[in-house]
């Protein structure tokens, strides 16, 4: 069995010409630039593997996750056979398809979109970058709704109105687009450095050549953010097939008749979250600057 | 990138909602001006919001604020990253968002005004974003620019030259401007203004309310409210507005909002 393909729907996702709102966002690079933190080549360097080491990290792992959530299940009203299928021809291993196909069950329809966007709550210290990754969050979902029709994606919007955040838009509109979760996982770390990179690239005039060799020489270490996240998340996915996905497809199975997308079965309360044990590397002086550029008062981006 | 009237079904879902109005335009050509000129002509015959795409802070949305035109909580602003023209065009998500933000908070809505960051003469707004647009030139820019083309000035639903009362200093032959418009523009629109002189810009506040009626008359069978009499509006408009008391003795005729004093 050979290694899974690159999904191509990656590469749109991943591309910064995707219409989601990405481009308004500097990702704190401005902050940075305006502290005189990041002033040329080696300090963004330097800035770009903090970034990606803690907060790039935590968005692969989420976004690993939320992809995990939403795959089996998206272009179907159900969680179906097919969707498992499709994971075993991606070279998935069937038990992680069987757990996947249910998780569809449980992000679709149960109400595991909220927990894992709770978790990335208590992950992002800054109230200004929550907002940052709940608005471009809420923007991506937007874009990709249009693009790859889910109920899924729909689930995930009426889960969390206000608007997810960002990692786990990305991650769900990954699985919806038909990647698995490690190629989420790789789309999260990829953009959380090309966005200071090319804010970079405008605000400091930087050669855009010199800055895109930065990013080479960090393909190595976004492979291995996206191998780590997607371990880091199978323990979360297992407890949330065991204690959530299980009696609800055991409900479904028993009482087909009252099973409908309109009103479905409540969710029994999870004693810990099933996420709690993801990675949590915090970045104190990320924190700082995003809120130091809410408050400024010329800023370009967002954030 | 057609901005031709022919061109609406690129745009998702017309029916029931605002016409979406793009103004955009060189940076210091008066968009901004343009802006505060049509909410305070329309301000009390339609229910309006406001976008703004800001270049830096939030200058343009805090000027309107300011200016007192239209109620603050109606005026959301987008910031574009370097980038007005991707806002606008490429990338429009931030503005969707805000726009429909504005229509859910305030809907039913009749225009809502997409103010762009001032930016260059090829940029014009999507069709997904703007269902009719302005580019706004003014004569300090010299007269030759409207020979110059751009998308913007030759594909705008309608192109505003502004500041006509600078023509005699800074040299600039309105004729002349008038007459390579014509040549470029194929038969749309120009108007000549003054922001300054009239603030009210009665002339290009005319042509909106005829573009939003239109547009009611087109989607009006989809939302009874969509209908094309902007100025039955001043009834609806008070029930739900929480600054109903600036509409009671609104103007019954759209674009004839004079007698109004500017706040």
């Amino acid at each position: 069995m050979s290694a899974p393909s690159l999904n191509a729907a990656l590469l749109l996702l991943a591309d910064s010409r995707l219409p989601a709102g990405g481009h308004g966002h500097s990702g704190g690079a401005e902050a940075a630039i305006a502290a005189g933190t990041v002033r040329d080549l080696p300090t963004l360097a330097a800035f770009l593997r903090g970034r990606l080491a803690t907060s790039g990290l935590v968005s692969a792992c989420l976004a690993a996750a939320a992809c995990a959530l939403s795959a089996p299940a998206a272009g179907s009203g159900t969680a179906s056979a097919p969707a498992g299928d499709d994971a075993g021809e991606r070279g998935m291993p069937s038990p992680a398809a069987r757990g996947r196909a249910a998780a569809g069950v449980a992000g679709g329809l149960l109400g595991g979109w909220t927990e894992l966007d709770a978790e990335a709550d208590a992950r992002t210290a800054s109230p200004a970058q929550r907002e940052a990754s709940r608005v471009q969050g809420r923007l991506l979902l937007r874009t990709a709704r249009r693009i790859w029709p889910s109920p899924v994606l729909d689930g995930l919007a009426e889960a969390v109105p206000e608007g997810a955040h960002h990692p786990i838009a990305l991650g769900a509109a990954a699985g919806a687009a038909g990647c698995a979760p490690e190629e989420a996982a790789l789309a999260a770390a990829y953009t959380s450095v090309t966005g200071p990179a090319t804010a970079a690239v405008r605000l400091l005039g930087l050669d855009p050549v010199a800055v895109h060799r930065l990013l080479a020489d960090l393909a190595p270490d976004l492979e291995r953010t996206a191998s780590t996240a997607t371990a880091a998340v199978t323990p979360g996915l297992e407890q949330t097939v065991s204690t959530v996905i299980a009696p609800g497809l055991e409900r479904a199975a028993t009482a087909p008749s009252a099973h409908t997308a309109d009103s479905p079965p409540p969710s029994p309360a999870p004693t810990a979250s099933a996420w709690a044990e993801l990675p949590a590397h915090s970045a104190p002086a990320l924190d700082l600057l995003a809120e130091r550029h809410l408050r400024a008062g010329l800023r370009l981006f967002v954030s | 990138m057609g901005a031709s009237h022919e061109d609406h079904h690129h745009t998702p879902d017309p029916h029931g909602r605002a016409l979406r109005l793009g103004i955009g335009g060189p940076v210091g050509s008066g968009k901004t001006a343009l802006t505060a000129a049509l909410c305070r002509a329309l301000g009390q015959s339609l229910r309006l919001a406001v976008v703004t795409n800001d270049i830096y802070t939030t200058e343009d949305a805090d000027f309107l604020r300011r200016a007192g035109v239209l109620d603050p909580e109606r005026i959301a602003a987008v910031q574009t990253g370097c980038c007005p023209h991707t806002a606008i065009r490429d990338d429009i998500a931030a503005n969707l968002d805000a726009v429909e933000t504005l229509e859910e908070r305030f809907g039913p809505l009749d225009l809502v005004i997409v103010e762009s960051g001032g930016d260059n003469l090829t940029a014009t707004f999507s069709r997904g974003l703007a269902d009719r647009q302005i580019f706004v030139l003014d004569v300090s820019g010299g007269d030759k620019v409207p020979r110059k083309g751009g998308p913007g000035v030759t594909t705008a639903d309608l192109l505003v030259i502004n500041k006509t009362d600078l023509a005699p200093m800074v040299g600039a032959d309105l004729t002349v401007m008038s007459r390579d418009a014509a040549a470029v523009r194929e038969g749309r629109p120009v108007l000549f203004t003054s922001v300054r002189q009239e603030p009210e810009a009665h002339a290009v506040a005319e042509w909106v309310t005829g573009v939003v009626e239109a547009w009611a008359h087109e989607h009006r069978h989809a939302h009874p409210h969509a209908h094309a009499h902007a100025h039955a509006h001043a009834h609806a408009h008070d029930a739900d507005s929480p600054e109903s008391s600036a509409h009671d003795t609104g103007s019954p005729e759209p674009g004839h909002g004079r007698d109004r004093t500017p706040v």
